[in-house]
């Protein structure tokens, strides 16, 4: 029996149709990464998955349990880190862990919200509030706080997307490391191939919308610990890469539109000095031209 | 223009004195003008002791048939005391009843420099009174706000609730304190001698609430659904996802309208206060109205206003604090 399990699973909103038909089946101990465009229904996704938003048809269960709401035993990484700005580092840890594990006592509880502080290399800022970190740092504090509760499977909601490009491949890497030591089942949701080809076991891509559902999944089969570096001249690499992007541009092209729309060009020819300086207005190519434009 | 130093204290202070200056011109002064002939006048202050003096220096001023009021106080008092039964009070200038700065100053003075001052219930220093008006706005106030926040958590977390009270809350929301006030008294009649002080307090209460119910509701529903979600992947409780998420969230939107309704409060004391004639600083100005002591009009006016900027500016500092955190 697989781990995590979606079975047909839809979700439209309103009139609109975001996710049709998905299936989905993760073992244990697997890092699954979904990879698609941006407002196709990642985040629609994983919060089925979450629990936070019910399908509309079909059914997603967790080790045979038909997820019905959220709960700690799936811990979520929010896009925005969502941490509580009045709390501290430290604070915003163990508000979680608090609550998740009330039958310790006090100190086993602050030693674990320090542990996983230590995890991330934040414990000179534990008693900062959230706006005196940078993005980098919150979102470490994020899954800080979601690793810490020990949940079974670790839900990754496109965590790194609003973070520049070096402080993404710094936490990749930990990401990465955390990984092959707490070895839990992870779904990370990306726009970034080279991201999920650096993390995951498999990638699935997210076909397009409306009613988008999973493409077929590639395995990846790159030996662990990936090294960004060698890995962009590894010729495996280079193969599911091509696979994976062609996958995504495949999906996209199917949708192209082409629309005609009316483009007046704005500039004007130079001017003839030799002409006489009476009555020269400015001279334009021609006044309209039908151009034909793309909307991806 | 260009900023200079200490503009934040010359630009209000000019602001002011320009208004005082206007004040001053539109308002009257005091004069007393003469009924009976010179000679008369000068033979009664030389027979006063060391008489002729005092004529000498009095004279000229006469010279109008009036002396303006301010000038007869530095007369020596046997002198005038002599004299005035020849002189009729009158009082001239653009607006003759409004009293000009000089008149209120001199008049408010006892009530400020000696502003803890108890010489009878209607005659006390200003301070004293402020306390009193402050000490009744802070009961009202606590009561709005005790019962202000939980309806503006009702409404914010409940449309079925806002669907059912907004409308009456809109129409309850206008209604001045003066309206209140004789509805409170009729409530509280049968409490005796303190009716006066529950019929207050139920105004301030009524009155100040509202802001703090409708930005309490704006917070609440403010609240960004990340804050929800960690709570409810978290799985907290209802009363911990009020205490730890909810509340904490809504603090900056709930201490804007507390500072609102403590504006109100005190607008609201001060109606109350006029009418059920508490000693206070508005039941004061009432009563100085009735006294015909327009100076303590003034007076009054400028300390209820001032207490009032003062008790905004302590709340803004408040209100800043918990703005910058979130």
């Amino acid at each position: 029996m697989a781990f995590l399990e979606l079975k047909n699973v839809s979700k439209s909103f309103g009139s609109h149709s975001v996710l049709s038909g998905v299936n989905l089946s993760i073992a244990d101990g697997e890092f699954v990464a979904i990879v698609g465009y941006s407002g196709q229904g990642k985040t629609t996704l994983i919060s089925l998955i979450a629990g936070l938003i019910k399908p509309d048809s079909g059914e997603v269960s967790l080790e045979g349990d038909i997820v019905t709401g959220p709960g700690p035993d799936r811990g979520l990484v929010f896009q925005n880190y969502s941490l509580l700005p009045w709390l501290s580092v430290y604070e915003n840890i163990a508000l979680a862990v608090d609550q998740v594990f009330p039958q310790w006592d006090a100190a086993r509880r602050r030693t674990h919200v320090d542990k996983y502080i230590a995890m991330v290399k934040l414990s000179h800022a534990k008693d900062r509030l959230p706006k005196q970190l940078s993005g980098g740092m919150r979102q470490r504090v994020s899954v800080a706080r979601t690793l810490a509760i020990n949940p079974r499977i670790l839900l990754l909601d496109e965590p790194l997307g609003a973070l520049d490009a070096l402080t993404r491949a710094t936490l990749q890497d930990e990401i990465a490391s955390i990984w092959q030591t707490e070895r839990k089942t992870v779904i990370l949701i990306t726009n970034s191939v080279d991201e999920a080809l650096l993390l995951a076991d498999r990638i699935i891509p997210l076909t397009i919308g409306p009613g988008a559902t999973l493409g077929e999944s590639v395995p990846v089969s790159l030996a662990r610990p990936r090294d960004r570096t060698a890995l962009n001249h590894d010729p495996e690499f280079k193969r599911l890469r091509a696979l994976v992007t062609n996958q995504l541009l495949g999906f996209n092209a199917s949708r192209k539109t082409s629309v005609t729309k009316k483009l007046i060009r704005p500039e004007i020819l130079p001017e003839d000095l030799d002409a006489p300086r009476v009555n020269r207005p400015p001279r334009r190519p021609d006044e309209e031209k039908r151009e034909s434009i793309q909307i991806a | 223009m260009n900023k200079f130093k200490f503009d934040w204290l010359i630009l209000p202070v000019v602001g002011v004195l320009i208004i005082l200056a206007a004040w001053h011109i539109v308002g009257g002064k005091k004069v007393y003008s003469l009924t009976t002939g010179m000679a008369e006048l000068g033979t009664t202050v030389a027979a006063l002791p060391e008489g002729e003096a005092q004529w000498k220096a009095l004279a000229p001023k006469l010279k109008s048939g009036e002396i303006e009021a301010t000038e007869t106080k530095r007369l020596r008092p046997d002198v005038w005391e002599a004299i005035s039964s020849s002189f009729e009070e009158k009082r001239i200038g653009l607006i003759p009843d409004l009293p000009n700065v000089v008149e209120t100053w001199d008049s408010s003075k006892p009530y400020i420099v000696d502003p803890w001052a108890k010489r009878g219930e209607m005659d006390q220093g200003i301070l004293r009174f402020t306390w009193y008006s402050l000490v009744l706005v802070a009961q009202g106030y606590a009561i709005a706000l005790i019962i202000g926040v939980p309806v503006g958590f009702f409404l914010g977390l409940s449309p079925t609730f806002t669907k059912m009270f907004d409308p009456l809350i809109q129409v309850l929301r206008p209604v001045s304190p003066l309206a209140w006030l004789p509805l409170g008294l009729v409530l509280f009649m049968r409490a005796g001698p303190e009716a006066g002080t529950y019929a207050a307090l139920f105004t301030i209460a009524l009155c100040g609430m509202w802001p703090t119910v409708l930005n309490t509701a704006v917070g609440v529903r403010a609240v960004p659904q990340d804050y929800l979600n960690v709570g409810r992947v978290l799985k907290l409780s209802r009363w911990k996802m009020l205490t730890k998420i909810l509340i904490p969230a809504t603090l900056p939107y709930m201490f804007t309208g507390f500072r609102l309704s403590l504006g109100i409060a005190w607008l609201a004391i001060v109606a109350a206060e006029m009418l059920t004639g508490r000693p206070g600083a508005g039941g004061f100005l009432w009563q100085e109205y009735n006294a015909l002591i327009y100076e303590h009009i003034i007076f009054s006016i400028l300390t209820i206003g001032i207490v009032g900027l003062i008790l905004d500016r302590l709340m803004s500092l408040v209100e800043a604090r918990f703005k910058a955190i979130s």
